[in-house]
């Protein structure tokens, strides 16, 4: 029993990393209807220019609010530079650009950080977190943030004039723009926010994995399984669905006998297309209703 | 190949010359690749993808071989090195040896990085008997002179280290628990199958608890606390550094402090210990071949003096931190001490001869007292480690040279 | 909550492309054959080792242009085929002595049955769903691959070497050569069939599917059975094109089936523009070559110059090569004309 415990918390503290990640993917796919396979390697970029903003001297909070708003222009000007001049190309040439970036962006970080792996410092220590040895304050700190990111988004998407008017363009763009809604700079919008919640999680997941310019790779996988498990409509969704894939692959790694340890992976996926196939629209997302 | 046709008539000419100056000094001779004025290396690494950190490898090696042309090449031939991407994909490895073998037309491919990059070609190369040499690989595998008398290895073997490990544990501490996490792929499975046959029949019983995980994993901590939960009390980790440093740090943070053995590929001072925290790292046993440029014990070594001023002059951006750069040089200047054995004969099959009649060969890398010699049924250059363990801030070596080869 | 999706109004994920247009004329067709025949004797051997590599990189990437731009379905894992194919023709070779000639139907219908079988809950899913099903099935192919429960045919982490077979019946030319006759021969055979399904029943029932799923099946389209189907047809020319793979690299690893090899002929297949067989190998250069240009610019930046390269193409021709054929087709009848 006292395994299983252990098993589902050590699930959390990663789950944690998931959830993050996941929530970055959930706000481009409100923006774009889309799932962005950069946004990892943006996140990793955002997070390498805060820590040679730190290297530079600047105390953890001022290279933290700096990079946000770097990211935060960053998404914009890749938009309106890349992104809007193929707004009429097919989609799957969209999706061929998202790998052009993640190329470029890649490779340009290992160009100026090199691949050696970077510490990264967190601002909430990593001392044992309520006398658990499992969940270290900086993970607490970690869920904490992403519970906050949570609560915001909630309300910027459900309660805020341009939150509305950012679903209205993401999801019906027509309509949106007879009520008078500019809805290329609402994807533009988009794109900031995204790249910012991804500077987020890249900055609180870093001091976990390590800094360097694959870091994000083996997130990302996981960012956009536990996004799609939640509902890529659904923040919370996301949020959940990243403990959730983290405690599943977990206690699959330790329960199934023989293969749990080998294919924890394969395993977690294979229950995430399960649940897909009985919900569609993942576990907290909007059913599509579809009209012909 | 879009040379112009100056270069080419140029190439032409030059081979003319080659050709009729060879048959005037019947001592020189030479196969495809090499010439009175040059000698062409071929050679494959990861520039890109998943692990184009190795790819500083190749970057050294380059600039290793500017520095050897600006003092005048090899018997006075010039070193052409090229070197091309293969982003750590077999069949890629495969598309670029052939373009090295029948487009570049190379004397010998050199380094070539990466277990299934290398398993791909070492048949091509084989049976087209061209110089696979100094493999940047630890498998066992190249050392195989009677089935595959063009491949060589030069680091020393994961099986061999592994088994140092074991014989160290059998005589300090017999009655070990021992929890091993691995990298689930040839480099994770070689060092665990040294462990266990050279703890032999005990093996089941010390071994306590496996964990392997998947380079496409964020982070190895969930292994760590299982590892943990196995009540195992010696710790061996066969991991590359970032998850090297993600496991010691993870150990520190659930306060679990196991004999914590580490293996030399991540036993980099700057590249694992020092991300994962020098409070974290102290009492870590590892073994080691060649020296860290981040230890201060070396600071006055002339080797690793000229070590410095190399990367200085040739290659400003290196990181010494990195210990890929000390492994490119070391591996290079190997290359250029068996060129010059070879003199006039560049032929392959004397490359070959040469690379494998190393006498105590020492290059300013490795550690004082390792060194290489190989011979025509020993295709396994550096066979020697030292163990060593953490201590403030360096590595202190303890102990003799040991050998990982199998007694025979 | 429920929102409802104006399918109308939006624009399909791929484009129409009417069948006429998914192919070659027969004059153009017989010149670039009678160029595959002859430059080989001309050519480098490696230059004929890069064009067996075009054409069974460009038979994959056909696969994935039947399943996407004729019956509309998405997929990120036509690696975890290609590795299937890949290994069936190796294991069969090197364990059991079959001819390699023969392994290929083998590790067509294997991967056809494999193929068939995962479109099955695929059906279920669309879209970004089904994009993250099949990139489920491309990560976890390798780690399969692993499993020291099949070690004892794959080889486990060390992958398994195979033969190159030598020409038959005492040909004079080199392996490199008898196997690009042989690869061009496979090659020319499935583009045949190929193109035929496209323009038979089941090729206008999987376009009409493409088009608009809810009005297919409104025409006694049994949807399932199509979009099932689709998938097993590709993923068995994936394994034939793996199968082939494995022959000329002369070497299966699970290294070299990861989700790069999917992303790869994704993009083959974008470049050469979806829906358009023939752009299919000129979307294969493109992942063969580029790379390679892209490394002699800049070893440091190689991955950037790529993804520059890449931006460039997909700016200049949002449809790919399809677009290029197409304006030169039209330059060509106005000139005509005049």
């Amino acid at each position: 029993m006292e395994l299983f415990t252990n098993q589902v918390l050590a699930g959390i503290a990663t789950g944690a990393i998931y959830a993050c990640m996941a929530l970055a993917v959930v706000m481009i796919y409100q923006a774009i209807d889309h799932l962005n396979f950069a946004q990892g390697e943006m996140a990793m970029f955002s997070t390498f220019v805060s820590w040679q903003l730190l290297q530079w001297g600047l105390p953890y909070w001022a290279a933290f609010l700096l990079t946000l708003a770097f990211s935060f222009a960053g998404g914009i000007a890749i938009e309106r530079i890349l992104f809007k001049p193929l707004a009429k190309a097919p989609i799957l040439t969209q999706v061929a650009g998202f790998i052009a970036l993640f190329s470029i962006i890649n490779s340009c970080a290992g160009l100026i950080w090199d691949f050696t792996i970077k510490q990264y410092p967190t601002p909430f220590g990593s001392a044992p977190f309520l006398g658990s040895q499992l969940i270290s304050t900086h993970q607490a700190g970690m869920i904490g943030i992403t519970v906050l990111l949570l609560i915001g988004l909630y309300v910027f998407f459900q309660y805020t004039r341009v939150g509305l008017a950012m679903r209205a363009a993401a999801s019906v763009p027509e309509s949106a723009r007879l009520v008078g809604i500019n809805t290329s700079w609402m994807i533009a919008l988009g794109w900031g926010m995204a790249a910012a919640i991804g500077s987020i999680a890249g900055m609180l997941i870093a001091p976990v994995v390590f800094l360097e310019p694959n870091m994000m790779g083996g997130v990302l996988i996981y960012g956009f399984a536990a996004a799609v498990l939640g509902g890529l409509t659904s923040p919370f969704g996301a949020v959940v669905g990243g403990f959730l894939v983290g405690i599943f692959e977990n206690l699959a790694g330790t329960y199934i006998p023989g293969v749990g340890n080998e294919l924890k992976l394969p395993i977690a996926l294979a229950l995430i297309i399960t649940v897909l196939v009985v919900k569609p629209a993942g576990l907290f997302g909007r059913h599509i209703v579809k009209r012909v | 190949m879009n040379l112009s046709p100056i270069l080419r008539i140029a190439a032409f000419a030059t081979a003319v010359i080659a050709l009729t100056s060879g048959g005037a000094l019947a001592q020189k001779k030479y196969d495809a690749g090499a010439s009175d004025s040059e000698i062409k290396i071929g050679n494959i690494m990861p520039y890109s993808g998943a692990a184009s950190a190795f790819g500083v490898i190749g970057k050294t090696e380059e600039a290793y071989f500017k520095k050897i042309n600006a003092e005048g090449g090899i018997n006075g031939r010039k070193i052409s090195f090229i070197s091309y991407d293969d982003a750590y994909s077999p069949p890629k490895a495969v598309e670029q040896i052939h373009k090295l073998v029948e487009d570049d037309e190379v004397l010998l491919v050199f380094n070539p990085l990466g277990t299934p990059s290398n398993s791909a070609i070492q048949k091509y190369l084989n049976a087209k008997e061209i110089p696979q040499l100094f493999v940047a690989s630890g498998a066992s595998k190249w050392n195989a002179p009677s089935s595959f008398p063009w491949t060589m290895g030069w680091q020393p073997s994961y099986q061999g280290e592994g088994r140092i490990y074991a014989k160290y544990l059998l005589k300090e501490k017999p009655d070990a628990k021992i929890g091993v996490l691995f990298q689930n792929d040839d480099f994770g499975k070689d060092y665990l199958k040294g462990l266990k046959d050279a703890l032999g029949e005990k093996a089941d019983a010390m071994i306590v608890a496996e964990e392997s995980y998947e380079t496409s994993e964020p982070s190895v901590d969930t292994h760590i606390v299982k590892l943990k939960a196995s009540g195992a009390d010696v710790f061996f980790s066969v991991t590359t550094p970032k998850f090297a440093a993600q496991a010691i740090k993870k150990l520190a943070e659930i306060d679990w402090h196991p004999m914590h053995l580490l293996v030399s590929i991540s036993a980099s001072v700057g590249s694992v210990i020092q991300p994962a925290g020098y409070e974290n790292s102290q009492g870590i046993l590892s073994a080691a071949y060649d020296k860290d440029a981040a230890d201060p014990q070396w600071n006055n070594d002339p080797g690793m003096k000229k070590f410095t001023e190399f990367l200085q002059q040739y290659y400003p951006d290196g990181n010494k931190l990195d210990s890929s750069t000390i492994y490119g040089y070391g591996a290079a200047q190997t290359l250029v001490k068996v060129l010059q054995m070879c003199g006039d004969d560049l032929t392959r099959a004397n490359v070959m001869k040469q690379a494998a009649s190393l006498r105590d060969f020492q290059p300013d890398t490795l550690l004082p007292g390792i060194r290489i010699n190989t011979t025509a049924d020993d295709f396994a250059p550096i066979q020697q480690l030292r163990m060593m363990r953490f201590k403030g801030q360096n590595w202190e070596l303890f102990g003799d040279i040991m050998s990982g080869e199998m007694e025979r | 909550m429920s929102a409802v999706e104006e399918l109308a109004s939006q624009a399909p994920a791929v484009q129409a492309v009417p069948k006429r247009a998914m192919t070659l004329s027969s004059g153009t067709a017989f010149v670039v054959v009678l160029l595959l025949l002859i430059v080989p004797l001309f050519a480098k051997n490696f230059v004929i080792f890069q064009l067996t590599q075009l054409l069974y990189y460009g038979l994959a990437v056909l696969a994935l242009n039947i399943l996407t731009g004729g019956s509309g379905q998405f997929s990120l894992g036509q690696s975890a085929f290609y590795a299937i194919g890949a290994y069936t023709s190796a294991i069969l070779m090197e364990q059991y002595d079959v001819n390699y000639a023969l392994t290929l139907p083998i590790a067509g219908i294997i991967c056809f049955a494999a193929g068939f079988l995962f479109g099955q809950p695929a059906l279920r899913l669309s879209g970004v769903y089904l994009a993250l099903a099949t990139f489920a099935l491309a990560t976890a192919m390798p780690q399969l691959l692993k499993l020291g429960f099949f070690e004892k045919w794959t080889g486990g982490v060390q992958g398994q070497v195979v033969t190159k077979p030598d020409a038959p019946f005492g040909l004079p030319m080199s392996q490199d050569m008898w196997l690009y006759y042989f690869t061009l021969a496979v090659t020319i055979a499935i583009y045949i069939f190929s193109v035929n399904l496209l323009r038979s029943r089941s090729g206008r029932a999987f376009m009409a599917i493409r088009d608009n799923e809810i009005a297919a099946s409104a025409m006694g389209i049994n949807v399932s059975l199509y979009k099932t189907l689709a998938f097993g047809v590709s993923a068995g020319i994936t394994g034939v094109a793996g199968g082939l793979g494995a022959i000329a690299v002369q070497f299966v690893a699970p290294d070299s089936f990861t989700i790069t090899l999917a992303i790869q002929l994704f993009l083959g297949m974008v470049v050469g523009g979806v829906g358009w067989l023939p752009g299919s190998f000129i979307g294969a250069a493109f992942i063969i070559f580029v790379p390679n240009i892209a490394e002699s610019i800049s070893k440091g930046l190689s991955g950037a110059v790529f993804g520059v390269l890449l931006f460039l193409v997909i700016f200049l021709v949002p449809h790919g090569a399809r677009q290029v054929a197409m304006v030169g087709q039209q330059l060509l009848e106005r000139a005509r004309k005049r």
